[in-house]
């Protein structure tokens, strides 16, 4: 009950977000500071919900740690999304079937 | 009107397709995080946005209440406010109240690249369409990482786990590497929230995550602002 009361929550608030921006909020926001806000805050939460919990995301940590160097490299290189999740778990899965 | 809504599915369409595949790392990271096959699905359906959705379920598995959950929405999909504004100045005049509430469901980081790119005023069917699709891939693709996460071994489980980090990786990565403030409020975000997860124990991950990354992004708004063409 607690859940879907949550999931609900979710969607609810999301929801309004988007609502608003599409109907009462009908003039530009040229608040230079709130514009920068919304325009760094997504980098530092996709950030902080990675680091540090990828490092204990898998039951071999040396495997999670082998995982995130290869996400690094991969994403240092501009790799599409795809290339560098498939990568990072094969090489989880190689390191947890060797250890 | 028929011919938007095709359109709008064709030019959707490797949006649809990149969804299914990260909602597959999200079916499995909310299957982790306790939530059963419909659970993770209904949250894909209602909520389509990545970070947002993960932080939410993180937070419904450690039992947070209503308030911290709708407080993490707000601030982690606070910018479609701004999308949605800049969206709202492209709309098509015929474009009702009604027609407003369902298409603003759609306001995500990829769709909105992809509406304001358009040469012509949005119309209704066409967001319909190009939000159909992305609705269909994100939801489907939670549906089968769910599904994946219950019938495969436990160590291809396992291993999927990074899945969804490895993404948010792939997003903040390249830009920060061009971007110095960007780079500054990746590296500041991570500390502080190493300092919360080693030092600071009592407060809960996903709080931890939100303050962080405020603390972050308000010090380097201050320090760069960004100027009208970047944001």
């Amino acid at each position: 009950m607690k859940t879907t009361l949550s999931i609900l929550t979710m969607a609810l608030v999301t929801w309004l977000i988007r609502a608003l921006s599409l109907t009462l909020i009908r003039k530009k926001i040229t608040n230079r500071f709130i514009t920068s806000l919304l325009y760094y805050l997504p980098y530092g939460v996709l950030a902080a919900m990675s680091f540090p919990a990828i490092m204990y995301c898998c039951q071999n940590q040396l495997a999670a740690l082998a995982g995130l160097a290869c996400a690094v490299i991969l994403a240092l290189l501009d790799q599409p999304l795809t290339t560098v999740a498939m990568a990072s778990a094969l090489t989880v899965l190689l390191i947890s079937l060797i250890a | 009107m028929k011919d938007d809504f095709l359109n709008g599915l064709r030019q959707g369409l490797p949006i649809g397709l990149g969804y299914l595949f990260v909602s597959f790392g999200f079916g499995i990271y909310a299957r982790g995080c306790g939530l059963s096959v419909f659970q993770a699905t209904a949250v894909s359906f209602l909520n389509l946005t990545s970070a947002g959705q993960a932080a939410g379920v993180a937070i419904i598995a450690e039992g947070g209440s209503l308030m911290a959950i709708a407080f993490s929405q707000l601030v982690i999909n606070l910018r479609y406010l701004l999308m949605g504004i800049a969206l709202s100045q492209k709309l098509d005049d015929n474009f009702s109240l009604r027609q407003r509430l369902v298409a603003c469901h759609g306001i995500t980081d990829e769709i909105f690249a992809l509406a304001i790119g358009q040469n012509r005023p949005l119309t209704a069917p066409l967001l319909y369409g190009m939000t159909a699709i992305a609705v269909a891939g994100w939801t489907g693709g939670t549906l089968i990482g769910s599904l994946a996460g219950s019938l495969l071994p436990g160590v291809i489980t396992d291993a999927m786990g990074i899945l969804l980090y490895a993404m948010f990786i792939a997003i903040f990565l390249p830009p920060a590497r061009r971007q110095l403030p960007i780079a500054v409020t990746v590296i500041a975000s991570i500390l502080i929230n190493c300092l919360f997860y080693y030092r600071l124990k009592s407060v809960s991950a996903s709080m931890a995550v939100i303050i962080s990354s405020l603390i972050a992004a308000v010090a380097v708004s201050l320090i760069w602002p960004v100027r009208e063409e970047e944001a």
